[in-house]
């Protein structure tokens, strides 16, 4: 009996450790905003401050003195992260002012994205994704964060439905009388010849 | 004659030994026991109070647990969209920091909170937050207004706040909850108020048993410039490059529009997640509770029961010891056996059965008579 009454102790701390959440999301990092805290403490002493998100977010690194080799890319949409910190040679983007080819040690930049294709090259491999728009921020450190609205890989689009979606926004646009729907018909012809371009070329 | 005899002589001793006074003392003043004259003027306590509340008691255990479960199966089929949406609005923070602490004009708390209730207390933390935010942000010159989502948080910011609220959003979980629909809704808030600085208040899910309160801020362009431009936290924004577009400006617009409608994307995900698990405890702890009182009202229930069974021996007999004393004060000649005590039929929903055979029954009066024990017990047929 003793003995089981030790094993249990034994177990308890192991299972209160286990018990952290599953979540995915990174290990907090101490660097909460100081001032925010004390602010809040000092006007509404009852109640604990509540968390930021740089708590909840590890620390990216620092910008390293030399280019390093791999270029990290997080691709990230609202419904899922497609690729999360994975290391690439080359990520090309369909930035506004066009194709954007990223490397590693590329300036920092912040673009916002077009309708377009977007290619992964990992090697030998590539994977293309049409992404709807988005932004890029490409980080002094070599870390390039995409958020797409909507991505997906080139073998799920429909030639047909590309046509025929097409020719309907052309047709909206001649019919259209106020601005905002002549904004919304040229947006839907954008967003298919590119996918038309995306699948023919 | 006899009868009438036996009436008044076991009325005469009732007040000695009283119903009342046993329930009373075991029974709490909640579940008053009621009397009612049966055939001979025998008096039942009556048990129906207590059957009645440990009906309603079952039901609610068992609606409480229903709740739960289903609590439990949304918490299931909105968590893996929570998680997936936690990379969203990672990238904005890691390039524009996060300043909670921006000194602004014109700030505006987004509160998020559940329109359906029993869910615990995250509704109130979060009004309590958003209060607290409203209060630090204070000052001449400052204002804050309220955006509210959810029917809650509407019902505790309108008493006190009427006249900052700016909009109030519901139903927002009609439908499933998609970018798109959270996309329309930040657009609509950003049209229509005036903002320096959004502060979004939600709890974000940690674990089905621990929901974070969290404010999220989201700065709008020209604070974003004078913060960059005073250094700090922001000071490298200058150092990125920022392509296409008409004007730097016009991109930031859009990033601090997308930045808005990701964060709010992520937060009323996070805050469902929170409600369902909140839910989920607020149920469970409630059908444990039910649990807990039902056990409770059995044991009151037997007692009564069984009080009742002990007050109808007594009277029994202390009639029959009357009659006896009569009998044998006036006739001795005359059989006790004769007087038929019939038996107690045992009550047949009770869940206990063999309490009836060792009831003891109080020594009513002194007397002096040799067939009794001297404990005064007597065994009935």
């Amino acid at each position: 009996m003793l003995r089981r009454a030790s094993m249990l102790l034994a177990c308890r701390p192991i299972l209160a450790a286990r018990a952290r959440p599953f979540s995915t999301d990174l290990p907090a990092a101490p660097s909460a905003d100081a001032t925010f805290t004390e602010a809040w403490t000092k006007v509404i002493p009852n109640m604990d401050p509540p968390k930021t998100p740089l708590s909840f977010m590890q620390p990216r690194p620092p910008t390293p003195s030399s280019i390093p080799s791999k270029l990290t890319v997080n691709f990230v949409l609202p419904y899922a992260s497609e690729l999360a910190t994975k290391e690439v040679d080359m990520v090309i983007v369909p930035a506004t002012t066009g194709q954007m080819g990223i490397l590693p040690g590329h300036v920092a930049t912040i673009a916002e994205l077009k309708p377009g294709v977007l290619s992964v090259h990992e090697g030998s491999e590539m994977t293309k994704y049409f992404v709807s728009s988005g932004f890029v921020f490409i980080h002094a450190n070599s870390f390039a964060d995409i958020i797409a609205v909507e991505a997906v890989p080139l073998d799920r689009l429909d030639v047909n439905l590309v046509q025929k979606g097409l020719a309907e926004f052309t047709s909206k646009l001649s019919s259209a009388t106020t601005d905002l729907e002549k904004a919304e018909a040229q947006i839907g012809i954008d967003v298919h010849s590119a996918l038309n371009s995306a699948l023919t070329g | 004659m006899a009868m009438a005899a036996l009436r008044r002589e076991g009325r005469r001793l009732a007040p000695l030994i009283s119903p009342r006074t046993i329930t009373a003392v075991r029974s709490s003043p909640l579940y008053p026991t009621l009397e009612d004259e049966g055939p001979l003027g025998v008096r039942h306590i009556s048990t129906q109070v207590v059957r009645n509340r440990m009906k309603s008691v079952k039901n609610i255990q068992k609606i409480t647990k229903a709740m739960k479960m289903v609590a439990a199966s949304k918490l299931r089929a909105i968590q893996t969209k929570t998680e997936n949406s936690r990379g969203l609005w990672q990238p904005f923070t890691a390039l524009l920091g996060d300043l909670p602490g921006a000194d602004v004009k014109k700030n505006v708390v987004v509160t998020i909170s559940s329109d359906k209730g029993l869910c615990g207390g995250i509704n109130s933390t979060s009004v309590k937050i958003s209060k607290g935010l409203h209060k630090l942000n204070s000052g001449p010159e400052k204002e804050t207004k309220y955006v509210i989502l959810g029917e809650k948080a509407k019902a505790q910011l309108v008493r006190d706040s009427k006249k900052d609220i700016e909009l109030i959003i519901t139903e927002l979980q009609k439908n499933p909850l998609n970018y798109t629909q959270v996309s329309v809704l930040a657009d609509e808030i950003l049209k229509n108020v005036e903002y320096d600085a959004l502060r979004i208040v939600f709890n974000k899910f940690q674990s089905v048993v621990s929901f974070v309160p969290t404010v999220s801020t989201v700065l709008s362009t020209e604070i974003v410039e004078r913060e960059a431009e005073s250094g700090g936290k922001l000071g490298d924004l200058d150092s990125y490059e920022v392509e296409g577009g008409e004007t730097k400006g016009e991109i930031l617009q859009n990033l601090a529009e997308f930045q808005f409608s990701c964060t709010m994307f992520n937060a009323v995900l996070e805050n469902a997640c929170s409600e369902q698990g909140a839910r989920m405890s607020a149920m469970d702890s409630s059908s444990r509770n039910a649990g807990d009182m039902l056990d409770r009202l059995t044991l009151t229930y037997n007692r009564t029961r069984q009080a009742s069974i002990t007050t109808e021996l007594i009277e029994i007999i202390s009639g029959a010891s009357a009659l006896e004393d009569i009998s044998n004060g006036f006739n001795n000649s005359i059989n006790l056996e004769d007087i038929k005590v019939t038996s107690y039929k045992s009550d047949k929903d009770n869940s206990s059965t063999d309490e009836d055979e060792n009831i003891d029954i109080l020594e009513l009066m002194e007397t002096d008579q040799t067939d009794q024990d001297p404990n005064g017990k007597r065994k009935l047929d």
